[in-house]
């Protein structure tokens, strides 16, 4: 529980650092420190009931998605602003390094293992933000209908 | 003296330009340029966006501009900045030359992050992943350290030499020479987690993500060549650090 709660606090960091080199707005960095923490709080679940790697980057990823989307509505700014740096912590970098290594070292058979991990990890956030696209447009779409019906 | 067309087509194009240089995804850049050229009253307006230039004509008119980008980094509050002025021109708070001053202005400010504070920065990626990705503590400070003055070599060197692949290859050599320097002097234990630790400031999540939201816009030109840059600059760390491997 402790380290899970360490774990979140680091997160809300890594995504502040990030923000700060790729120079968001100020008023932006608190936002998109929470939604990483959030975020990093689903996939710590899903990886407590054994989900996975692949899977926890996958509702990780649809998370920032929505949650980017909301807050770009809420704050007025770009929905990137939020996204990119609340990715960071999803990036599969230890499984990048792990296979650098290997194919240096010369270990094919375990480098070619370590590359299709970090590429099913890279396809699942891409398909994560594509059913977070689906999701923000789906929750447009609700929100005008239910304008329509207030407006009757 | 321009015209009111050439105005108009000289403020969409600058606003693309600084969107497109600043790292902004391609789709959102043609949607502000469309949206300035329709709240300027002109309709049929044809934007055409790439990450190498951008062009803009009036249908029907006799006005088509171009604009070259050269050299692109990440500033993402100069887009911020621009789709604020965007917004404001479109409730009539601003007018054209305004918009277009205004524009110049943001073109021409410097980062409002100073160097140290992106220092800081490095150091609390590197730092904090590098404890959630490989579950330990011992090598926090070693990594934080080198971290940071990774990100410092990226960011003299691509200031001076412009060219972001080389750079990032320097770095990644410095990082994994220093990585095994402080694991033999005792400093840290682990040169796997230091040199993963210290890599991540380095990331090119920008490219990425803007690559996946290209290509899922649409957008064949860019998003492929996105993901291009993306590859070149993991392919360049890869390359620094198995080279440090490789000699130790």
């Amino acid at each position: 529980m402790l380290t899970m709660l360490g774990q979140l606090a680091l997160a809300y960091v890594a995504v502040l650092g990030f923000g700060l080199i790729i120079n968001i707005p100020r008023r932006a960095l608190n936002v998109a420190g929470w939604i990483g923490t959030l975020t990093w709080g689903c996939y710590l679940i899903v990886q407590s009931f054994d989900g996975g790697v692949v899977l926890g980057s996958l509702i990780g990823s649809i998370g920032i998605g929505v949650l980017g989307n909301l807050a770009a509505h809420y704050k007025k700014m770009p929905s990137i602003i939020f996204n990119i740096p609340s990715l960071v912590s999803f990036v599969p970098g230890s499984q990048a390094y792990q296979m650098v290594r290997t194919f240096a070292v010369g270990r094919y058979l375990t480098a070619v293992g370590f590359m299709l991990q970090v590429v099913m990890i890279t396809g699942a956030i891409a398909l994560g933000f594509l059913l977070a696209e689906l999701i923000n447009r789906l929750i447009t779409f609700c929100l005008q209908q239910w304008g329509r019906l207030r407006q009757i | 003296m321009l015209t009111t067309d050439e105005l108009i087509i000289a403020t969409c194009l600058k606003a693309g330009q600084i969107m497109v240089e600043n790292g902004s995804e391609i789709s959102r850049v043609d949607d502000t340029m469309s949206r300035i050229a329709q709240n300027a009253g002109v309709t049929g307006a044809n934007t055409y966006v790439t990450i190498t230039g951008v062009m803009m004509s009036i249908q029907g008119r006799n006005a088509t501009q171009i604009a070259a980008i050269k050299q692109r980094t990440i500033d993402l509050e100069k887009v911020a900045q621009v789709n604020q002025l965007s917004r404001s021109f479109a409730v009539h708070e601003i007018d054209l030359p305004t918009l277009h001053a205004q524009l110049a202005q943001v073109d021409q400010a410097t980062r409002s992050f100073p160097l140290w504070l992106q220092l800081v920065g490095a150091a609390l990626v590197s730092g904090p992943l590098m404890i959630m990705f490989r579950h330990e503590v011992v090598n926090t400070w070693p990594t934080v350290a080198i971290g940071t003055l990774g990100y410092l070599v990226f960011y003299l060197l691509n200031r001076y030499l412009k060219i972001k692949f080389l750079s990032e290859l320097v770095a990644a050599l410095v990082i994994g020479i220093m990585a095994e320097w402080a694991v033999q002097i005792g400093w840290g234990t682990n040169i796997n987690d230091i040199i993963i630790g210290s890599l991540m400031p380095l990331v090119p999540g920008v490219p990425l993500t803007n690559a996946v939201r290209d290509i899922l816009a649409g957008n064949f030109v860019s998003g492929p060549a996105r993901a291009v840059e993306a590859l070149i600059s993991a392919a360049a760390l890869g390359f620094g650090i198995a080279v440090v491997i490789t000699l130790f």
